[in-house]
């Protein structure tokens, strides 16, 4: 792996973000707006129940939850510039290496999600009292996880447009929202249909979540919820990746690398 | 030319072939190109000169043969084989979003360029392109942001540099000046160089030598200035019309 092909796909979008508000704009725009919609949500629940902390639970779980959105976004939107510029064929014909791009896109993400994060936290401290990393040691590593679930996220949906063409990048933005109700980002896996619960299952957004609410409760973490969820993440983040490489391998075999375009993949 | 082995050459291809499905759009082609060699890769539109330059590029795979650059097979070592090569094409111009030396700066880092911020002013100065230093390559006309792609394809000093129609949609003094230009550079640089133009006059002038493709297979291979008296034509662009429409009638090699 050669850090400089690496860096040079993370230059890209530096260049790009410097010189457009545009860009940088939805970085922390709709975040921002999430933390400040369910941070008065949260603060009108706590003073008519004043048994459950809303603020830290459930605002808590907006704010990491739209943390894993900016990962998974940071990811597509870097491939997207790609997309949009019709860069492809430049790109593949240098000697850059599949591992170099993802890496690169990975740099990206973490580089725009920690915008995005950096606002989210700021709001949520300072306008509505929660630090969310007063919780200790063990919010931080629940951070990480979601970071590596949403750039495994981000990869796989990236290898689903390359091998269904540029319009499929609308399967891409509501991604999110369809996993949400079965991540137990605001509910216990439990609530869940019986049947559902195994999808839950699967997704190591449920064990992150379901240990962040224990941490937040101050009850004790259910036994390597989050070891689990961070390997399931790191898991997914290789089999993504493998994904991935699969679909650029088909579309090298199949011609859509040197001609992609709405118009030419079907 | 000389007789350089395999292993020497910036290019060299043997029985290439690529199938979509029952279409055959490359069958079986071998050729090479020398150092300080210009080589034109001819044929109407459809006869696969595009796919031949995707499939160098690693960007297509072949269904059959192999390709080699400076002795590297493209197949096995992908990224080794590209480290030698880069490409400028009409219909593959620069991101429009990122300004001239962004571009060059990005592409230098993908290419691995050592010294690269000393190359891309070589560069700048080589095209002539430092009032656009600063632009943005989307609002440059076509001849600005073909001097542009053609600064990045020689970033990298590339062993074989691929140029696919670089004169299209461009005004004739853009053109001679980019002629003018590449000529100048393969002269002094150790580079082959495999160009796709429709233009005979261009290909006559710059060329050492021509291959003529016709639906997948090489028809034709020589020199640019007696080919066309070898098969009886007056012009390389008579011979060119020939290949065009009447293929079967040059498929017997001329005596």
């Amino acid at each position: 792996m050669n850090p400089r092909r690496a860096f040079a796909i993370v230059l890209r979008i530096i260049y790009l973000m410097r010189g457009s508000f545009t860009r940088i704009f939805p970085l922390f725009a709709w975040a921002a707006i999430d933390i400040i919609l369910w941070g008065f949500i949260t603060r009108y629940l706590d003073t008519v129940q004043s048994s459950f902390n809303f603020v830290s639970t459930m605002l808590g779980a907006v704010l990491l939850w739209d943390f894993f959105t900016r990962a998974m976004f940071g990811i597509s939107t870097s491939f997207f510039e790609d997309v949009w510029s019709r860069n492809f064929l430049n790109i593949f014909a240098t000697p850059l290496r599949i591992s170099e791009y993802l890496g690169g896109l990975v740099l990206a993400s973490m580089m725009t999600s920690i915008v995005g994060l950096a606002v989210m936290l700021a709001l949520a401290t300072f306008v509505f009292g929660l630090w969310i990393f007063s919780y200790g040691i063990l919010v931080v590593i629940i951070v990480l996880g979601l970071f590596l679930f949403g750039i495994a996220f981000g990869i796989f949906a990236i290898g689903i447009v390359l091998r269904l063409g540029p319009a499929a990048e609308w399967f891409i933005w509501p991604m999110p929202a369809v996993l949400a109700p079965v991540a137990a980002v605001f509910y216990p896996v439990a609530v869940l249909p019986v049947w559902l619960q195994p999808v839950a299952r699967v997704l190591p957004a449920s064990y992150l979540f379901e240990a962040l609410r224990a941490v937040v409760h101050g009850q004790s973490v259910p036994d390597g919820s989050i070891l689990i969820g961070c390997v399931l993440a790191a898991v997914y983040v290789v089999l993504a990746s493998y994904f991935f490489r699969r679909m650029y391998l088909h579309a090298v075999r199949t011609g859509l690398v040197a001609s992609y375009s709405a118009e030419t993949v079907s | 030319m000389g007789s350089l082995t395999e292993m020497s050459r910036p290019l060299d291809v043997q029985n290439l072939r690529k199938v979509y499905g029952q279409t055959v759009a490359v069958d079986r082609i071998s050729f090479h190109v020398n150092p300080n060699e210009i080589v034109g890769l001819l044929g109407p539109n459809g006869a696969g000169k595009t796919t031949t330059i995707n499939m160098v590029l690693g960007v297509l795979e072949a269904t059959e043969g192999t390709i080699s650059i400076n002795g590297i097979d493209v197949a096995r070592n992908r990224s080794r084989a590209l480290e030698h090569t880069n490409f400028a094409a009409v219909y593959a111009p620069l991101p429009g979003n990122l300004t001239v030396v962004q571009n060059l700066r990005v592409f230098g880092l993908l290419y691995d360029v050592p010294n690269v911020s000393q190359r891309i002013d070589q560069m700048i100065e080589t095209f002539d392109l430092e009032r656009f230093r600063d632009t943005k390559c989307g609002v440059l006309s076509s001849g600005e942001q073909t001097r542009t792609s053609l600064a990045k394809a020689l970033l990298n000093e590339p062993a074989l540099l691929l140029l696919d129609e670089p004169t299209a949609s461009l005004d004739p003094s853009a053109a001679r000046y980019i002629r003018e230009t590449i000529v100048e550079y393969v002269a002094k640089a150790s580079v082959g160089v495999l160009w796709t133009s429709h233009n005979m006059y261009e290909v006559t002038d710059v060329c050492h030598r021509v291959l003529f493709l016709s639906k997948g297979k090489i028809l034709l291979e020589g020199d640019p200035k007696k080919l066309p008296e070898a098969h009886g034509k007056s012009s390389l662009e008579e011979l060119f019309v020939t290949v065009a429409r009447e293929p079967l009638a040059l498929e017997a090699p001329a005596a």
